[in-house]
């Protein structure tokens, strides 16, 4: 029994594949199934990251390679109701929707406010067949799906998600929401949307990305977004993850930054039984500013893992990072922010903080800033900072008449406020506020109320 | 209203207050003064119910009950208010939300319904001008970036907005300047009534000029050495502590 079941399941997501490629007939003779093809070659070769992988260390996937994962990509988006997504839609937010059923586009629960001309905002692949142009030049060339396992399989099993092109000089007044829900039937399953976001010059736009799925169901979320942000262009990027806390959610983000750009990723980790997510900005052109804020809040077993990388390839470019986090109960978490100087990137400006807030005696953080600088004329600092709740606060607020666990509560919703203040968008805003106070108030720790 | 028998504390294995007996009526200001290290911080602390310290010995009942029981929060409730020395930072939260949230928890307990947003503006307001405060300061994070005497003086608005039976100022003077202090000791004065009972913790002798006290007490190595009223208060400031400091020295001789 203790020996490596499968090669950790290699040979299970081989034989999915090639199943997978049976379905697509005469589309496996494309460019893009070459794509795929090199990527499942790799995957067949190297497997799953383990603990031997200096980027894995912290992040134990016993669990996630013990589980017969299916990828569902022939479902029935139909059988999902309106009212099944709407708790995990913004009520009162004017936006284009486009809503994926695991992994795959669900035209019917999909809306689409007014755009301006030239925008397009569908499933990758209408794209692909539509307007394969602009797809082409751009899917698979930032990801690094030869180099990585779950890169290379959510390349491999790639299908459908989210393209979205915002043409030069385009301004997108309303934000486009892209919400990735998960549905496992009997069996657990397995998703791998693939998004493609292209901003060309000086154009402008919003976008969110939600990753929901129903309470306790077991199932795997391989996603992967590459955006392209043209010279001059602005994107406010915000991923939030509330998955089923069963559920195991691997996403890989790579935002590549010409001239002049401007970045804002916000990262909210909320669910999930193990998270990990790799976020990459390349700043590859003169006095590009990005923004990197991330919030992750875990409690009873639950693991995340934020593995953030900042490559700064040019001169006079900006990056401020901040990452905070709350664990409750037993959770434990994982930070690992490297921010990469390149020797050309002369008057770079690069902050980043990590921050921790760990709610219990047993909850854990493994926290590890990095600075890699080639060049000499540079402003760089880090900081990681892990604590306890002021218990002088708390002793203040309950002097006041506040209850302790609403002591607790006022001064931890207080913590992840700082960072959830950062976030531009008001309705995105007072969603995440009402998540995190709703989560504080499930941790087990509550339990000692009684 | 308080009763303070024979009260002994110690923090680790120093044993801070010795033996404390202290009487307060309602409506009655009491003066508890003394050096540095004296304990006077500590009886403040302990009777707000901050658990740092460890009560070895004695009792005390508020209002019948046994005070040493009750979580802070129940004696915040029950109508007991100790305005900190050092008022604490608690970035994120700002004032309004601070100082309502108090209250309706102290409305509930009373069985009062609770304030909504609107209605407590009005009263803010009111006591925003008691204590000579702007409206800006309600939206700020609590002490957050606050001068020290705009955190005392925002203990004194709390002190206003909770209207508590028995309010305890532990150093509320110290680092004042006169305008600063005069302006704390206006708010207080107006809240003492009748009903309501004050103890001053203090170091100086000076904010007992605009707060002037039934009693005064002398705190030395924690116990209380002298007791008198307001002349009392006059003397030390004429004679220093060491005066006392001496006296007791000699008491010891003699014995």
């Amino acid at each position: 029994m203790a020996k490596i079941t499968h090669k950790d399941k290699r040979d299970w997501y081989l034989a999915r594949f090639a199943r997978f490629e049976q379905q697509l007939n005469g589309a496996s003779a494309s460019a893009l199934h070459q794509v795929r093809r090199n990527a499942i070659e790799f995957f067949a070769e190297s497997g799953f990251p383990t603990s031997r992988d200096e980027d894995w260390k912290h992040t134990n996937l016993a669990a996630l390679t013990r589980i017969d994962f299916h990828p569902l990509l022939d479902g029935d988006p139909a059988a999902t109701s309106a009212a099944d997504i709407n708790p995990f839609t913004f009520a009162d937010l004017e936006c284009t929707r486009l809503v994926f059923l695991n992994g795959l586009f669900a035209p019917h629960l999909s809306t689409s406010a007014s755009l301006p001309p030239g925008v397009q905002v569908t499933s990758l692949a209408r794209a692909l067949e539509e307007t394969p142009e602009k797809v082409e030049p751009h899917l698979g060339r930032y990801l690094p799906y030869q180099q990585q396992g779950f890169a290379a399989l959510n390349t491999a099993f790639l299908k459908d998600g989210a393209f979205v092109y915002i043409p030069p000089n385009t301004e997108l007044e309303v934000p486009i929401h892209l919400l990735f829900v998960s549905r496992a039937g009997e069996q657990p399953s397995a998703s791998f949307p693939r998004n493609l976001i292209v901003v060309e010059a000086s154009a402008r736009a919003s976008l969110i990305e939600t990753y929901a799925g129903f309470q306790d169901q077991i199932y795997l979320t391989n996603a992967a977004t590459e955006a392209v942000i043209g010279a001059n262009a602005t994107l406010e990027h915000c991923k939030i993850q509330r998955e089923s806390d069963a559920a195991f959610h691997v996403a890989a983000l790579h935002f590549n930054e010409a001239r002049d750009s401007r970045l804002t990723a916000n990262n909210i980790s909320l669910g999930g039984r193990l998270t990990r997510n790799d976020i990459t900005t390349l700043l590859d052109g003169e006095a590009v500013e990005s923004t990197l804020n991330g919030l992750y809040l875990m409690n009873r077993e639950q693991h995340v893992d934020n593995h953030t990388l900042i490559e700064h390839a040019r001169p006079n470019c900006a990056s401020h990072e901040l990452y905070k986090g709350i664990l409750a109960d037993r959770s434990t978490g994982v930070f690992r922010g490297k921010i990469h100087v390149h020797q050309d990137a002369q008057k770079t400006n690069a902050y980043q903080s990590n921050q921790n807030l760990l709610l219990s005696d047993k909850a854990d953080i493994t926290s590890k800033p990095q600075l890699e600088i080639y060049a000499d004329d540079v402003k760089c600092s880090h900081g990681s900072t892990t604590g306890q709740l002021d218990q002088d606060a708390v002793f203040y607020l309950r002097a006041r008449g506040l209850g302790k666990w609403d002591a607790i509560n006022v001064l931890t919703r207080a913590f992840a406020g700082e960072l959830l203040e950062r976030i531009g968008n008001e309705t995105v805003r007072h969603q995440l506020e009402q998540l995190v106070g709703g989560k504080l108030e499930a941790a087990d720790h509550y339990g000692e109320r009684a | 209203m308080l009763q303070i028998k024979n009260l002994h504390a110690r923090v680790g294995e120093a044993d801070i207050l010795k033996g404390i007996d202290l009487e307060v009526r309602a409506g009655e200001i009491h003066a508890v003064m003394g050096p540095n290290g004296s304990g006077k911080s500590t009886l403040a602390q302990i009777l707000a119910g901050h658990q740092d310290f460890e009560i070895t010995e004695g009792s005390v009942v508020y209002e019948g009950k046994d005070l040493l029981d009750m979580a802070p929060e129940e004696r915040a409730r029950e109508g007991i208010f100790m305005a900190f020395q050092y008022p604490v930072e608690i970035p994120g939260v700002n004032s309004a939300y601070f100082l309502r949230t108090g209250l309706n928890e102290i409305r509930k307990h009373r069985g009062e319904e609770e304030m909504d947003a609107m209605d407590f503006l009005g009263l803010i307001r009111e006591k925003l001008e008691l204590v000579e405060m702007d409206e800006s300061f309600l939206k700020r994070s609590v002490n957050e970036g606050f001068s020290g005497g705009e955190k005392k003086r925002h203990e004194v608005l709390q002190l206003a907005v909770l209207e508590p039976r028995l309010a305890i100022l532990d150093e509320t003077d110290s680092g004042l300047d006169i305008d600063a202090l005069r302006i704390v000791a206006h708010g207080v004065k107006t809240l003492h009534s009748t009903e309501k009972s004050i103890v001053v913790v203090t170091h100086y002798q000076r904010l007992l000029d605009y707060i002037v006290p039934d009693y005064v007490h002398i705190l030395l190595q924690g116990r209380i050495v002298k007791s008198g009223d307001r002349e009392l208060a006059i003397e030390l400031e004429e004679k220093g502590y060491d005066w006392i400091k001496k006296e007791q020295a000699d008491a010891r001789v003699e014995a």
